[in-house]
């Protein structure tokens, strides 16, 4: 931990910044704020098929139940029924037609939750019912897409796979994954004088809140204010599904005249919303002796659900990212935007980009498989090299590799070939028990690939008694991006952190902002704050060195006072004395990311500024006759170039971890044959528990390791990149089946699964 | 249908309300007294949101009927520091920076509490397993776990735990 004395707030173990707060349960989430007394209370009325008509829609019992106040129907919607971010294919509530189970078809306003919650039980609708096409595989035989299908070749991938000694060919399945954030999703607006409404929302993107809430409405953005203070989790879920939930409440308020309080319960929240991408995967590999990777094919079909969302942007990532830490100069890739009459899927952690590297690794360990080798030799073939072999599928030349690094550091500290021989030995002396042991890498290219969405702005004032006020337009979701920025404000002006005030996120404060997504929160508003402060700062120095008629060099910010030349001033001295002599003391800050482009139309360009690096060795131990694993052991070595807070970082890389994990080996999303989400509270939905966590647990950040881009203070996004580091706990599972079965292991890896592959696979 | 007076102590203070017959423990200690530190994650009782104690015993206060805590006594997030100062459990999980988004901390803090009350040095698995009804999305438990470790005052046993 760095100590005061040293006065930098860079790099410091500083702890989250509601922390205390949270300990004391006195942290106010959105549904914690202090009602109004006529505030209403909203439910939403789901469609009972998954794709149908809706031939009529009864809602008289609904309106006579005790309690309702009014319901609304698409037909109430003052404006456009739409909150579909990209294209208008969403719609707020189904008029005519719902392509999902689950999907909303009306809204009441109550007295209580549970009045709402009753009363849209009792509504009466006839559907005529439709053919439903629930899966990816099902969609892609069916040519059923909601968007144009994608295309990447790279080099000449047939003739290279025709070529090489050895072709393998396969298909896998990849489950999708609820975001089980913990917070459920949750709006309430309040009407304002001259037809504006106020939204306190949980969102990681108050902007499109703002945008769609007004849209729907009719009125114009001016008129809708957007504020979050903290989300209890988002990991994508809240990046564009918030909007629905803003607008229904929005709709209602304004129809009612009075605040209208929308919250989900938990198993509403998971038929409704979107989730994680199921994928089904289809490769053609060809390889050398050594298990070199001379042409590789990838067919991916999506499951997008019934409208595009944001599933361009994820699949595209998957393109980008199914070359892992792998150099693959002959690639061809396909990418199927599957229609399905399913929710429609959406961001989560990693958008698109941990299938695709699932995608890779698996063939990877397939290749190891064939030529009886160590997977990790396979690995190490195969990386993409420092000074060639160091061109993307996508044409971006790497310039910051460090997997070679990571790879021999946790290679050696995790004494990998040593347990590689002792698992061998206990496997062949245990006949059902079975250990296995994988070690991944992850390689995750940082920066929104829309351009226009890396931006962000920020907003600082200092008052008259030198307390600071910070405003951005990133959003807090438990990641401890308020911490971060406010350390970084803390740093340009050299005073302590406790001096500045870290404000809810708030579209009238900070306009147009991104979503707090892509891992790109610091990233973007680290700088934004930065540069707003640095803007003051200049102002102060000017001014101090002309009443002290100095040069400016000799005005020095340090240790919460200014020296100016030979004699020094507490910063609030300094900022009272500025203020009496007129100099603004508020400024907002601007930044965009350099260096970015990219070609939609040739797939080619430098869509990352830079990538996150990292890898995890995981080891556990299979009980093949009922499928269950235990994790004995984990090890990871993480990029986080020089990390704004190792606290707050190593919070994101476990965390990141175990929710890859939970994807991976117990988080089933079942369906049934009707379309409708069987899985939808945690009783048959498992995210991981406290007992599922390694028994020995080992996290570490890369050191000495600077952004070789000019970050804020050359720190690396930490957000999603550590989700894919749970890979190597699935392919620890496949290892440690692979001695009695082949291994075609679907995932998740959940005990049916793993028992399923070792039945059908026996190797007698 | 008529509305029940219950009379019961929360945080060690006399508490008088009036509620429906199925009106939950959870609902009316958010929305009546506006003890809002006690969270709602699932509202199934698996998920720990919303732990509690009733008369010293862990329980989901979604779980329990509101009408239930008539003349007993209810300890909640709220009752657990001392003014200022706070609970050795809360500062424990400050130190490991054991919390994210915070939402599942307040039943941490209770289920924690209440394992060290009925078991003050409780191993590693007795842990994990007491633990294993709180759900956290965010940290990946291990913060969590070590920082109940260090209270225990075995924190120097985990790394040989293998």
């Amino acid at each position: 931990m760095k100590t005061e004395t040293q006065n930098s707030h860079i790099g410091e173990t500083l702890g989250h910044d509601s922390a205390i707060l949270h300990v004391r349960g006195s942290a106010r989430f959105t549904d914690d704020i202090r009602e109004p007394r006529d505030i209403l209370h909203a439910a939403i009325g789901l469609s009972e098929y998954a794709h149908a008509t809706l031939v009529q829609v009864d809602l008289e019992k609904v309106r006579q139940a005790p309690g309702v106040i009014a319901v609304i129907t698409a037909k109430d919607i003052p404006g456009a029924n739409n909150f579909g971010a990209v294209l208008a294919d969403d719609p707020i509530l189904a008029d005519t037609l719902v392509e999902y189970h689950g999907q909303a078809i009306f809204a009441v306003a109550a007295t209580s939750a549970n009045a709402a919650r009753k009363a849209v039980l009792s509504a009466s609708i006839n559907y005529q019912d439709l053919p439903a096409i629930l899966t990816a595989r099902a969609a892609a035989e069916a040519h059923s897409y909601i968007l144009p299908t994608e295309k990447l070749d790279s080099g000449d991938s047939q003739s290279a796979i025709d070529s090489a000694c050895h072709q393998l060919s396969g298909e896998v399945n990849l489950g999708g994954q609820d975001q089980f954030y913990m917070e459920g999703q949750i709006a309430i607006a309040t009407p304002e004088e001259q037809g504006a409404m106020q939204i306190y929302s949980s969102t990681q993107h108050p902007s499109e809140v703002q945008h769609i809430v007004a849209q729907a409405l009719n009125i114009q953005s001016k008129d809708v204010t957007i504020i979050c203070r903290r989300m209890g989790g988002g990991f994508g879920g809240k990046e564009s599904q918030p909007s629905q939930f803003a607008a229904l409440a929005a709709i209602l308020a304004q129809k009612t005249k009075r605040p209208v309080k929308l919250r989900l319960d938990r198993d509403t929240d998971m038929r409704v919303t979107g989730k994680r991408h199921d994928f089904n995967i289809r490769y053609t590999v060809g390889f050398d002796k050594l298990g070199l990777i001379e042409g590789i094919e990838f067919k991916f079909s999506a499951r997008c659900g019934m409208s595009a969302d944001l599933s361009g942007a994820i699949n595209d990532r998957t393109m980008f990212h199914c070359d892992n830490a792998y150099y693959l100069p002959n690639i061809s890739i396909q990418s199927y935007r599957c229609k399905t009459n399913t929710v429609s899927n959406t961001a989560f952690r990693g958008f698109g980009g941990p299938q695709g590297m699932f995608a890779i690794e698996y063939v990877i360990d397939e290749i190891a498989r064939y030529l009886n080798k160590d997977p990790l030799s396979i690995r190490r073939k195969n990386f993409y090299g420092i000074k060639n072999r160091n061109i993307t599928p996508y044409q971006q030349k790497i310039r910051d590799n460090v997997i070679w690094r990571i790879v021999s550091e946790l290679q050696t500290t995790s004494d990998y070939q040593q347990r590689k021989q002792d698992i061998a030995e206990f496997n062949a002396n245990s006949r059902f028990q079975k250990r296995g042991i994988a070690l991944t890498p992850v390689k995750f290219g940082i920066s929104f690939t829309a351009l226009h969405l890396n931006q962000a702005g920020a907003l600082v004032h200092i008052y008259q008694d030198g307390s600071i006020h910070l405003n951005h337009g990133g959003t807090e979701m438990g990641q401890g991006l308020f911490t971060k920025v406010a350390q970084v404000v803390a740093e340009e002006f050299q005073v302590r952190p406790d001096l500045i005030k870290i404000t809810a996120t708030d579209t009238s404060k900070v306009p147009n902002t991104s979503a707090t997504a892509a891992s790109s929160g610091s990233d973007l508003n680290g700088k934004a704050a930065q540069q707003a402060a640095l803007i003051i700062k200049a102002r102060l120095i000017d001014f101090a060195a002309d009443k002290y008629d100095i040069h400016t060099s000799e005005v020095i910010f340090k240790d919460s006072r200014v020296y100016i030349g030979d004699q020094s001033l507490p910063f609030e001295d300094l900022i009272n004395q500025a203020y009496m002599a007129r100099i603004s003391l508020s400024s907002t800050g601007f930044y965009r990311t350099p260096k970015i482009h990219f070609d939609r139309t040739t797939f080619t360009g430098n869509p990352f500024y830079y990538f996150s690096y990292g890898a995890a060795v995981s080891e556990v131990l299979v009980d093949t006759l009922t499928g269950e694993h235990r994790l004995l052991r984990t090890d990871i070595l993480h990029d986080c170039g020089n990390s704004l807070n190792p606290a707050l970082d190593i919070g994101q890389i476990e965390g990141g971890f175990m929710q890859g994990v939970g994807w991976l080996t117990s988080e089933e999303l079942c369906f049934s044959d009707q379309g409708e989400l069987e899985t939808h509270a945690p009783s048959t939905y498992k995210v991981p528990l406290c007992s599922d966590t390694p028994e020995d647990f080992r996290v570490n950040i890369l050191r000495h390791n600077p952004n070789k881009e000019n970050t804020i203070y050359r720190s690396k996004a930490v957000g999603e990149p550590p989700l894919m580091l749970g890979l190597s706990v699935f392919f620890a599972i496949k290892d440690a089946i692979s001695s009695i079965a082949n291994s075609a292991l679907q995932a998740p890896a959940t005990p049916e699964s793993v028992l399923n592959t070792i039945k059908q696979n026996h190797l007698s | 249908m008529s509305k029940i007076h219950v009379v019961t102590r929360v945080n060690d203070e006399k508490v008088e309300f009036l509620c429906e017959p199925q009106e939950t423990l959870l609902d009316v200690l958010r929305n009546k007294l506006n003890l809002t530190g006690t969270k709602e994650g699932c509202a199934t009782g698996d998920c720990g949101a919303c732990s509690v104690t009733l008369d010293g015993r862990l329980v989901c206060s979604c779980l329990t009927l509101a009408a239930e805590t008539k003349g007993k006594s209810v300890g909640t997030i709220e009752g657990v520091a001392d003014g200022d100062t706070l609970h050795p459990v809360q500062q424990k999980l400050l130190e490991h920076a054991a919390l994210q988004c915070g939402v599942c901390t307040p039943g941490y803090v209770i289920a924690i509490k209440a394992l060290l009350e009925k078991n003050p040095d409780p191993s590693e698995s007795e842990i994990r397993y007491w633990l294993a009804g709180n759900l956290c999305r965010c940290t990946g438990y291990d913060k969590i776990i070590t920082a109940v470790q260090d209270l225990a005052g075995q924190s120097d046993k985990f790394k040989e735990v293998v």
